[in-house]
C-alpha cells in the first residue's frame, strides 16, 4: 500500500487577514504558517493510523511551494509519513498545483490520495477533484471515514441533510473531513525522526494557470450590535421581522 | 456560445441550491445575450419543464439508470460531452457537495479555469471576473478565468432563487457511460429535517448550554423557524452533537440570512464559518462575548430564559399553535 498526503501551508487560524501591493498580495508580514488543518488532522492521521494497522504501508507527503514551505512538510513529516516531495514552484492556481501533483502521482503508482477537504485560504476544495481528473480515478469527495479491506475500501460522504457509504476499488483520491480521524501532536521521537527524513525537491512539470486572482478585500465591517433587553424578546422578534426582515 | 447549467437532484427533485445555480446562470445569459441550457441526470420526479421558470431554455435529460448514483467521474464526462455539444462557453454548478466533486473534475477535463465559490455575478465586459470568498470568509478575491471555457460554482445561498416565469423545452439526451465506479451501498438522510448547508435559518448552541440534555430548547426554536441546527466545535469534539452540525473554520462554513448563535463566545474560528450569514443573532450570558461584535442583533442574557420566551414569541408571531 502506497499512500500520497498533499500538505499545504497555510496562515494561522488566527493570522490577521490583510493585503499589500494594491490589494493584490496577501500580507504575510508576522503571519504564522501552519499544515492546513484539513490536511493534517483528518487526511494525514488517517493515512498514519492506516501505516499503523498494516506496517508495510508506504507514507509519501506532498506539497507545492518554495523552501519556505520546508518547515511546515518537516512538521508533516514528525506527525508520521516516510518521506515528502516539494515541488519547487510558487503556487499559481487550482489547476497549476493540481496538476504539479498529479505529474509526480502518476510517477509514484499510489493507491491512495489523500487531500483535505479544503484549504482554509482559498477554500477551493479543487485539488482532489482536479488530481482524480487528471489521472483518471474515482474521487471521493468530503469523506468522514474510511475503511480498507485489501483493494476494497469503504467510505461515508457527506450529502445534503445525511451521509452516503461508498464503495470503490483502489486505486483513489479521497478529500478528507472532519470524522475521518483526531487530531494528533507530534512527540518529541518523531520531531528527531522527522529531521532526517528524505525531503526530496523536484522542478515543476510545465502547466499553465488557468485563473488568476486580479485583487483582493476584505468584507464591510458590520454597523454595530443592537442590543435588545434580555425581558423584551418580543422586540427582537418585531426587529428581525420588520427591519431585518429574516423571520 | 451558451451557459449551461448542471441541475443537482435527491430524489429526483432539484435542490434549492440548484435552483439558485439556475437562476445565477439564467441571469449571466442574459448578461451576455446568449441563452441558458440545463442539464439533468438521472430520473427526475418534477416536471424538468417547469424548470424554464428560472429563466433556462433547454433542459437536458440524460435518464440513463447508471446515473441514478452519484458518481463524480461519470457526472463530469457527461456534463463535459453536453457542454462541447451544445457549445457551452459558461458552465454554472452549485458549490454544494456534490458541485464540490464534479466542478474540480470538469475544470481539469476541459482545462476550463474554475472559480469555486462564486459569491456574485461575473463582470464580463472585457475579462471574466468573479468574486469569490478566501480565508474563510475573512476576504474575498476576484478571480479572472483566463481559458475559453469558464465553470463558476455558486455558492449556496450566495443568489436569490429567481422566478423570471417561462416553460423550458425538455430534451431527452444521451452521453456515453461506462460503469459507475463508485457504488453507493446505502444513502442515510435524515427525513424532515433541513440540511445545514442549504437552510436559510440556522440556530446553532455552543458550550453555553452545558450539556447535549439540553438541547431541546434549540431545536425547538429551530423548528418553528422551520431552521437547521448547528452547533460550534467545543460541542461536536465533546459529542454533545454529531460533527456534521459543526460550523466554523474546520467545520461547515455556511451563509443563512439568519444565524441566531446561543451560548457561543464566537471564536475567531467559529466566525470564519458563519460571518457570511446576512443577519446575526447572539443570546449570551457574558456581555464581554467576543461574537457581539460581529452581531447585528443581541441579548445579553441567559439563555435557558431567553430561548424559549424567543421560540414562544415567534410562534405567536407565525400564528403556529
Amino acid at each position: 500500500m502506497k499512500i500520497l498526503v498533499c500538505i499545504s501551508k497555510t496562515p494561522d487560524t488566527t493570522a490577521k487577514i490583510a493585503f499589500t501591493d494594491n490589494n493584490t498580495k496577501f500580507d504575510t508580514a508576522g503571519v504564522q504558517w501552519i499544515i492546513n488543518p484539513y490536511d493534517e488532522w483528518y487526511a494525514l492521521v488517517r493515512a498514519i493510523e492506516l501505516k499503523e494497522k498494516d506496517p508495510a504501508t508506504v507514507i509519501h507527503l506532498i506539497t507545492v511551494g518554495g523552501a519556505d514551505a520546508e518547515p511546515v512538510i518537516r512538521k508533516a513529516l514528525a506527525l508520521g509519513g516516510d518521506e515528502a516531495i516539494r515541488v519547487n514552484a510558487d503556487s499559481q492556481d487550482s489547476f497549476y498545483i493540481a496538476s504539479q501533483i498529479a505529474a509526480v502521482a502518476k510517477e509514484g503508482g499510489y493507491d491512495l490520495i489523500f487531500t483535505g477537504k479544503e484549504t482554509i485560504d482559498y477554500n477551493g476544495s479543487a485539488i482532489g477533484g482536479m488530481v482524480a481528473e487528471l489521472l483518471d480515478m474515482p474521487f471521493i469527495s468530503l469523506a468522514a471515514k474510511l475503511e480498507l479491506n485489501g483493494t476494497a475500501a469503504t467510505l461515508t460522504r457527506e450529502i445534503e441533510g445525511g451521509e452516503e457509504v461508498n464503495e470503490v476499488s483502489l486505486p483513489i483520491v479521497v478529500s478528507a473531513q472532519k470524522g475521518m480521524a483526531e487530531q494528533r501532536i507530534p512527540n518529541m521521537r518523531g520531531i528527531m525522526a522527522a529531521r532526517t527524513k528524505p525531503l526530496k525537491v523536484v522542478e515543476p512539470a510545465a502547466v499553465d494557470a488557468l485563473t488568476s486572482v486580479t485583487s483582493f478585500g476584505l468584507p464591510p465591517a458590520k454597523a454595530g450590535v443592537k442590543l435588545v433587553p434580555a425581558d423584551n424578546v418580543e422586540e427582537l422578534v418585531r426587529l428581525l421581522h420588520e427591519e431585518a426582515k429574516a423571520i | 456560445m451558451s451557459v449551461l447549467i448542471f441541475v443537482d437532484t435527491a430524489e429526483g427533485q432539484a435542490k434549492k441550491s440548484s435552483l439558485e445555480a439556475l437562476s445565477y446562470g439564467a441571469k449571466i445569459a442574459e448578461q451576455t445575450g446568449t441563452a441558458a441550457e440545463a442539464v439533468v441526470l438521472g430520473a427526475a420526479s418534477e416536471d424538468l419543464a417547469a424548470l424554464g421558470r428560472f429563466g433556462v431554455k433547454k433542459v437536458h435529460h440524460v435518464t440513463a439508470d447508471v446515473f441514478n448514483n452519484f458518481d463524480a467521474q461519470l457526472y463530469t464526462k457527461a456534463i463535459a460531452e453536453l457542454a462541447t455539444a451544445s457549445g457551452a462557453d459558461v458552465i454554472v454548478l452549485s458549490h454544494n457537495l456534490n458541485g464540490k466533486a464534479i466542478a474540480p473534475r470538469l475544470s481539469a477535463r476541459l482545462k476550463a479555469g474554475l472559480v469555486p465559490g462564486a459569491v456574485s455575478l461575473p463582470e464580463t465586459g472585457g475579462a471574466f471576473t468573479v468574486r469569490k470568498n478566501v480565508f474563510s470568509g475573512k476576504a474575498f478575491a476576484n478571480v479572472t478565468v483566463n481559458t475559453p471555457i469558464k465553470i463558476v460554482s455558486l455558492n449556496p445561498n450566495a443568489y436569490p432563487v429567481t422566478e423570471t416565469g417561462g416553460t423550458a423545452e425538455v430534451v431527452a439526451a444521451t452521453v456515453q457511460a461506462n460503469e459507475a465506479r463508485v457504488k453507493v451501498a446505502s444513502v442515510n438522510r435524515a427525513s424532515g429535517e433541513v440540511p445545514l448547508t442549504e437552510a436559510e435559518v440556522v440556530v446553532s448552541g455552543g458550550r453555553g448550554l452545558k450539556g447535549p440534555e439540553h438541547w431541546g430548547i434549540v431545536e425547538d426554536l429551530a423548528k418553528v423557524l422551520h431552521a437547521a441546527t448547528a452547533c460550534s466545535r467545543p460541542v461536536a469534539d465533546a459529542h454533545w452533537r454529531p460533527h456534521n452540525e459543526h460550523v466554523g473554520q474546520t467545520g461547515f462554513a455556511i451563509a443563512p440570512n439568519l444565524y441566531i448563535a446561543i451560548g457561543i463566545s464566537g471564536a475567531i474560528q467559529h466566525l470564519a464559518g458563519v460571518n457570511r450569514s446576512k443577519v446575526i443573532v447572539v443570546i449570551n450570558k457574558d456581555p464581554e462575548a467576543p461574537f457581539f461584535k460581529a452581531a447585528d442583533y443581541g441579548i445579553v442574557g441567559d439563555a435557558f430564559e431567553v430561548v424559549p420566551k424567543l421560540t414562544e414569541a415567534i410562534r405567536k408571531l407565525k400564528g403556529v399553535s
